[in-house]
């Protein structure tokens, strides 16, 4: 038991077991049968998926052997550098969890969780949603719990989720443990089994000095770690400052919706990452590879800044729905951009049902997303006598709350109209009756667009209410200008 | 007796002689005449309406603005989508709209029109949507119907007369017309009960104060024809 001096620590340990294959299956599922190659001569296969393994073939085998097995067989060869890459990005996503990680190994992240269990639920929930979260964004991982790191890595390496959370079960559980699960030379483990020192149990049960001797401290050390006998310190993981990671498809892809499943895995590591950060986005890139032609870019601007992954996807696929692609897409590379301070979610204590300022933007994005920025503004009037003068458009939301006093109708047509005896949108049947009249506007004389003009109101015969005017230049035309509607 | 009675107060029942008092999420229009014809009592909420008119420019617009005007106190937008013409800017905020809740978005096609309604209708913080597709079928209004309930908010289609005819999964269907400067109001369409007769609105009464009255009476005509030779 702890003293309570000293508050219990907690670790998480996740491990990727085939972190190189799940790379290729992340962006979407293949039924063709995929291998994983380790460079080497002869090449072996490292990893292989379900689809493989039916046919026969297993990890260890020689590449050659496989194509025999299989001729559909898809060949990927191990890229250390982009798994270190995908861990980071793991990493960075589980920042939104906890600030205290490390990453282990190639393979292995660990993250310290006991400040925030309270937070999240208790140890179940939070364990639960971390597995869950994993899932989503693609990868299947081992999750062990145990009071302290090495502990968590060593069970995890036995491929079974569990937690433990206190000495005793720890200590049960680590002495059925296997001497290969500890990183230490496979001879010694060799040599301890000749010995008939099989699990960690066997080594406790022989006297200290004597191991230490024969085996090295190193051994001893590991194993008092794992017991918590010993401090175990972990150099911490620091998130990179800017986000961008990409995804390799496992087949080149044409449609919207099998790009945006592989784009949603990007998205919600990135969201785990400015959770962290407590910032939203307000540009987001996302990159098309193309095997033949140069990558397909996909720009994102928000008026409010999000972390949203929900509303993010639906807004990348508004804007996919408008990309041309020249060629299908054979991977995908997303790149924050600019973001900006967004506190967390904190549940007000009495809700008002108020809409917040994010969600009030996001109908804004969503519609600019599809149809251009341009087509979606907002108006605001202006002090300018000349009617199509006086109204300005504005960003939506940042018009003026304006006021006017003048008779004016609801519609004005886009261009002054010339009334002809056969109008399409003033019956001329019978002369108009007029309403109110006239209104002189003069203005403008200083910016070339010098307005003389008489207006009206009057109706026409079906009953419609329009805005004439007539020239009080040498033309003395009549013309129509606006809507009463 | 007093059981009947008793039963007869239970609101899911509806007598067929009278208008049904559903307690529907609704906002005044301004013209009592009408609100005593809606069923809850003005414009719904959460549900997509039809205005057909005979033809643009009778005042359909101005039908909707007391309405427009109290929402636009409230959070959310106003969106207009693929307008005729130009909103004219004086003229809303002189019907007292807050203009900084106003959003216009334009389209090229139906399909988009349709496509920002129906998202704009779900979105919840939209309390007005008002859309001009050049037409529309039972199918879309449907899924406009569907989004106006999930959102909430005050949907208007705006249409041609000649719609009326043709079925439609609109809850409320208005037919506007004109006749000596007055409006008629038509409903063809209402939940709870049938039709009604025509109603006749002066709009124009609705003006805000302070703006300039007529100093013509409206018989004055044009004195020499006010079109161009053609």
């Amino acid at each position: 038991m702890n003293s309570p001096s000293t508050p219990a620590m907690l670790w998480a340990a996740l491990r990727f077991p085939d972190l190189s294959l799940q790379l290729h299956q992340r962006g979407g599922d293949s039924l063709l049968p995929v291998i994983v190659q380790e460079t080497g001569n002869p090449p072996r296969i490292l990893s292989c998926n379900d689809a493989a393994a039916k046919a026969g073939i297993k990890p260890g085998m020689a590449v050659s052997a496989a194509h025999a097995l299989t001729p559909t067989l898809q060949i990927r060869t191990r890229d250390p550098a982009k798994e270190a890459k995908a861990l980071a990005g793991i990493a960075a996503w589980a920042t939104q969890f906890t600030p205290t990680l490390s990453l282990a190994s190639s393979n292995e992240i660990l993250i310290e969780i006991s400040g925030c269990q309270r937070l999240f639920g208790g140890l179940r929930p939070l364990s639960g949603r971390i597995r869950a979260g994993l899932a989503e964004l693609g990868y299947r991982a081992t999750v062990v719990l145990a009071p302290n790191p090495t502990a968590a890595l060593l069970l995890a390496r036995d491929g079974v989720d569990t937690s433990i959370d206190d000495r005793h079960a720890l200590r049960r559980t680590l002495a059925r443990l296997r001497l290969t699960r500890l990183d230490q030379p496979a001879q010694t483990v060799a040599m301890l089994g000749n010995l008939g020192v099989h699990t960690i149990g066997d080594w406790l049960s022989l006297p200290r000095d004597g191991l230490a001797r024969r085996f090295g401290q190193g051994m001893l050390d590991e194993i008092d770690r794992a017991l918590g006998l010993l401090p175990d310190p972990r150099p911490p993981f620091s998130a990179p400052q800017r986000y961008w990671a990409s995804l390799e498809l496992p087949a080149p892809v044409q449609e919207t919706e099998p790009l945006l499943f592989a784009a949603k895995r990007l998205v919600l590591e990135l969201a785990g990452h400015l959770a962290m950060k407590q910032v939203g986005i307000t540009r987001l890139k996302l990159e098309l590879q193309h095997a033949h032609h140069a990558a397909t870019s996909v720009l994102l601007g928000l008026s409010a800044p999000s972390r949203d992954a929900g509303h993010l996807v639906t807004l990348l696929r508004e804007k996919l729905a408008t990309v041309r692609l020249p060629e299908a897409v054979e991977a995908l590379t997303l790149v924050a951009g600019e973001t900006r301070p967004l506190g967390s979610h904190n549940q007000a204590l009495f809700a008002d049902g108020r809409p917040s300022r994010e969600e009030r933007w996001r109908i804004v994005e969503r519609l600019r997303a599809r149809l251009g920025v341009e087509a979606v503004h907002g108006l605001e009037t202006y002090p300018d006598h000349r009617p199509e003068r006086a109204y300005r458009r504005t960003l939506p939301g940042q018009a003026a709350d304006g006021k006017s006093e003048l008779q004016r109708p609801l519609w004005l047509l886009p261009q002054p109209r010339r009334l002809h005896a056969s109008d399409r949108l003033v019956a001329m049947d019978r002369p108009p009756v007029l309403l109110d009249g006239p209104e002189r506007v003069e203005s403008g004389w200083w910016d070339d667009y010098d307005v003389k003009r008489d207006y009206f109101v009057a109706r026409d015969s079906t009953g419609a209410k329009f805005w004439f005017f007539r020239e009080r230049s040498d033309s003395r035309d009549w013309f129509v200008h606006g809507v009463f509607a | 007796m007093s059981t009947l009675q008793s039963i007869l107060q239970n609101p899911a029942i509806w007598r067929g002689d009278e208008q049904a008092r559903v307690a529907l999420p609704s906002i005044p229009t301004g013209f009592a005449e009408l609100d005593g014809e809606l069923p809850g009592g003005g414009w719904p909420r959460g549900v997509v309406s039809e205005l057909l008119t005979e033809r643009r420019g009778i005042g359909e617009l101005s039908l909707l603005m007391p309405a427009l005007a109290q929402l636009s106190r409230q959070d959310g937008w106003l969106v207009l989508i693929a307008p005729p013409w130009i909103p004219y800017a004086p003229a809303l905020a002189a019907h007292g709209i807050r203009l900084s809740r106003v959003i216009v978005v334009n389209t090229t096609s139906d399909k988009d029109t349709l496509w920002a309604a129906e998202q704009s209708l779900r979105a919840g913080n939209c309390p007005v949507v008002l859309a001009w597709p050049t037409s529309v079928n039972e199918h879309v209004l449907r899924r406009l119907q569907l989004a106006a309930e999930e959102g909430g908010s005050f949907g208007v289609v705006f249409g041609e007369a000649m719609r009326a005819a043709l079925p439609s999964p609109a809850p409320l269907r208005l037919r506007l017309g004109v006749h000596q400067g007055r409006l008629s109001v038509k409903i063809l369409k209402r939940r709870g009960s049938g039709l009604t007769p025509t109603l006749w609105l002066d709009t124009e009464k609705k003006k805000p104060e302070g703006e300039k009255t007529l100093a013509t009476p409206s018989t004055v005509r044009f004195r020499q024809p006010i079109y161009a030779s053609a």
